[in-house]
């Protein structure tokens, strides 16, 4: 499967195992969405389950957050990340506090599916990497997978969580892993070993890290599309870097990062978003705390720059195989 | 073309020979210091409005959104096709829990004036919206509140005590002292946990009704608002929803002329009703004489009976008169004429019920004084019962590290981290 389907199939399956789980958002229901994610859910499990929504993110949130008070399970999408911002108030003020303030009373067990992130001309509306918007949230779950069988296995049990989880998909990789070489063909996920993805249920638990590389010299900490741009990055360099899958950004897994930067002594931070206050700053943040005794350099950030996504100058915005390149050389020399 | 042009046929713009723009800001009918005058409201009299149909279409009552419901008139007689001709104990249930809400309001005000608790929000003058309301709709019905509407819980018999530990924060407040004071959470009341973010709650009771009717539920939601919150965006995408899904929702705008400071003219009310809004959505709307219990009884009935048949959403303005500051933070004779409470031309709630109660011969003078007297001493002892639990600040409150609990179903392992940090530092403190 590729991603999509992936994704499709983790909702088709939690869709079928419980009848409280609802799927709703912009051009989701009919047509399917516009990445095809929800392609034929409508068909099979009918309108009130599976629905269209007036262009209201702010609606679409408050709704489903009321859905959830009732006892639903909502899935709501917002069509990209970028817009995800009317929708702030009802994610920050109500679903991320609604078990805290009512102690328990009422909960909000939504997952919040959005595309998210760059590398497809998308320019300012349709690349952001709010990530660290929502990790600041206190009573929010931040997931971000890598690979088809991830999303799958983690959208399964973000549905199942009863906190809500805002899910962004890296819509770069919805159709095959992008290596950074945007003057490449593009690959698909067909043959891919992380493709290989079971029908039915299974589950990947929230709050765990993948190793998708071990190694012994350096320590990379990425998600999403990053992780594939480093993963090549590394092969190129011939540097034995471990590298992480973050997969969860909240609750994160501390102790893979503990264990890995204690063994490295090493650490680069890669990710999409804008530097200044992104997640990248609390990740440098927890390893100095942790492993300031262990360290042999300081720690590097690969970020987007502090700017709006551009569309032309994407590739000089885009934190690809150049400067992960140049910072593992950097690190690497102390 | 008559007007000025350039040469390319576009109108001329100002400061050449055209008059300048003005910007309107409005400005309330009277300030502090000045004499109020509420004759330019237009008061039909009570029993003149029709009463539709049910089942009509939004469009055909138009001007029901631009009316007044009104049952009680200046006799106390109930007249009119929206007299919901409610028995002699129901009037006498009204007037009790209308005069409860109104005592369990002077008690927790004098409590927070008297530093045992922060804060708190009176509903003076506007008793009859929560109680009439609560009356009108089945006890399992999910109310979505904003901050003016602890009548409701009256009205649901939740303990006052409760209520009050909740006030105070004390280690009896199932809120666990996470709240500001009225943030209440019921949900066996059927009573939403209260945010302090101004009509969030609209949509999200607008999905609580449309889980309801996607589930083949008989359940309804109603909701509240107060006229200055209509203004938010929320409000509007709520309309959008509850239209498109013909959710078996009631929307309630409480119109009590005030928002803090801001008169209604800041939400738009100089140039139409809040009512009215409805009409742009498809949904019906209907404006209610919002001091007149029996009138807002009526139209939530009409409103519940609508939903309940599958006839979709009705918007409900209560038409009345914040007769208090907004809060116990707020002085209102620092913007509004203080003659106004005293001049509104609507009246008092429980005035006017009790009015009626004894034109109706159920009730008389001495009645209603022992009433008083009786719900100023129960309130006195659930106070006093609820003091015992702790007051604010006085160190009965839910153990400090009880506040790490609930963020997350689960407690993960940084907050766990940070639990024990403050743990550890109180103690190295000798605390």
């Amino acid at each position: 499967m590729n991603m999509i389907q992936a994704i499709n199939s983790a909702m088709d399956v939690m869709m079928d195992r419980d009848p409280d789980v609802v799927v709703m958002g912009e051009d989701v229901g009919y047509f399917g969405g516009v990445f095809r994610a929800t392609a034929g859910l409508q068909q099979k499990y009918g309108k009130n389950r599976v629905f269209d929504t007036p262009i209201t993110e702010c609606g679409i949130i408050g709704v489903a957050v009321g859905m959830g008070a009732y006892g639903l399970r909502p899935v709501p999408e917002i069509q990209f990340a970028d817009y995800i911002y009317p929708a702030l108030d009802q994610l920050v003020s109500e679903a991320a506090r609604l078990r805290y303030r009512s102690a328990g009373e009422f909960i909000s067990p939504l997952t919040v599916r959005s595309p998210f992130g760059g590398g497809i001309f998308g320019g300012q509306t349709h690349s952001q990497s709010p990530e660290g918007i929502f990790t600041h949230v206190s009573g929010v779950k931040t997931v971000i997978p890598s690979t088809p069988y991830d999303a799958k296995g983690l959208l399964i049990a973000a549905i199942e969580d009863n906190d809500p989880v805002i899910f962004f998909e890296p819509k770069r990789i919805y159709n095959g892993p992008f290596d950074g070489h945007y003057d490449t063909p593009a690959k698909s996920w067909a043959g891919h070993p992380e493709a290989q993805v079971p029908q039915g249920y299974y589950r990947i638990p929230l709050g765990k890290a993948r190793i998708a590389r071990a190694g012994e010299a350096l320590t990379i900490l990425c998600y999403g599309t990053m992780v594939h741009v480093v993963e090549n990055t590394v092969a190129a360099t011939g540097v034995d870097a471990e590298i992480l899958d973050l997969r969860t950004l909240v609750p994160l897994d501390i102790e893979a990062i503990e264990t890995s930067v204690k063994k490295t002594g090493r650490c680069l931070i890669v990710h999409e978003a804008t530097r200044t206050s992104g997640f990248g700053a609390e990740l440098l943040s927890q390893v100095q705390e942790r492993c300031f005794y262990h360290l042999e350099a300081p720690i590097e950030r690969v970020t987007g720059f502090d700017t709006p996504y551009p569309h032309s100058l994407e590739w000089a915005y885009f934190p690809g195989p150049v400067r992960i390149r140049e910072a593992i050389t950097k690190i690497m020399k102390d | 073309m008559t007007g000025p042009e350039d040469s390319d046929g576009a109108p001329a713009s100002a400061g050449r020979n055209l008059p300048p723009l003005r910007l309107h800001v409005p400005e309330p009918p009277a300030r502090p210091g000045e004499s109020a005058d509420f004759t330019h409201f237009d008061i039909p009299a009570a029993g003149s409005q029709p009463r539709p149909d049910e089942a009509a279409q939004p469009a055909e009552m138009r001007e029901m959104a631009y009316g007044l419901i009104r049952v009680l008139d200046e006799d106390g007689r109930a007249v009119g096709a929206w007299n919901p001709k409610l028995p002699p104990e129901t009037l006498l249930r009204m007037l009790r829990y209308m005069a409860l809400t109104r005592a369990f309001d002077a008690r927790m005000f004098r409590a927070q004036r008297q530093g045992k608790t922060s804060f708190y929000m009176k509903s003076t003058g506007e008793e009859a919206v929560s109680i009439g309301a609560a009356l009108a709709l089945a006890r399992d019905d999910m109310c979505f509140p904003s901050y003016r509407q602890q009548g409701i819980l009256i009205a649901r018999d939740w303990p006052i005590v409760d209520m009050m530990n909740q006030i105070y924060s004390n280690k009896g407040d199932r809120l666990k002292g996470r709240q500001l004071p009225i943030m209440y959470s019921a949900r066996d009341a059927g009573f939403f946990s209260i945010s302090g973010n101004l009509t969030t709650q609209y949509p999200q009771a607008v999905g609580w009704a449309m889980a309801s009717a996607a589930r083949g539920d008989t359940r309804i939601a109603a909701t509240w608002c107060g006229e200055g919150s209509t203004a938010e965006g929320d409000f509007h995408s709520a309309c959008t929803f509850a239209s498109v899904y013909r959710a078996p929702v009631i929307m309630n705008v409480v119109n009590n002329q005030w928002a803090i400071s801001s008169f209604s003219g800041f939400a738009g009310a100089e140039s139409t009703t809040f009512a009215a809004r409805a009409i742009g959505y498809g949904i019906a709307g209907l404006r209610v004489d919002g001091n007149d219990v029996l009138a807002v009884y009526a139209a939530m009935r009409w409103a519940a009976d609508r939903a309940r048949a599958n006839g979709g959403p009705t918007l409900i303005e209560h038409f009345t008169y914040r007769v208090e500051g907004h809060s116990t933070s707020d002085d209102p004779s620092a913007y509004r004429s203080a003659e106004e409470s005293t001049l509104w031309p609507l009246g008092d709630p429980i005035a006017r019920l009790k009015q009626h109660c004894i034109a109706q011969g159920i009730w008389d003078d001495e009645r209603h004084a022992a009433m008083d007297r009786e719900l100023a001493e129960m309130v006195r002892d659930a106070a006093r019962e609820a003091e015992k639990n702790g007051i604010l600040g006085h160190g009965l409150h839910h153990p400090m590290e009880t506040l790490f609990e609930d963020v997350f179903e689960d407690m993960p392992w940084h907050l766990k981290e940070q639990q024990q940090q403050m743990l550890d530092e109180w103690k190295a403190a000798g605390l």
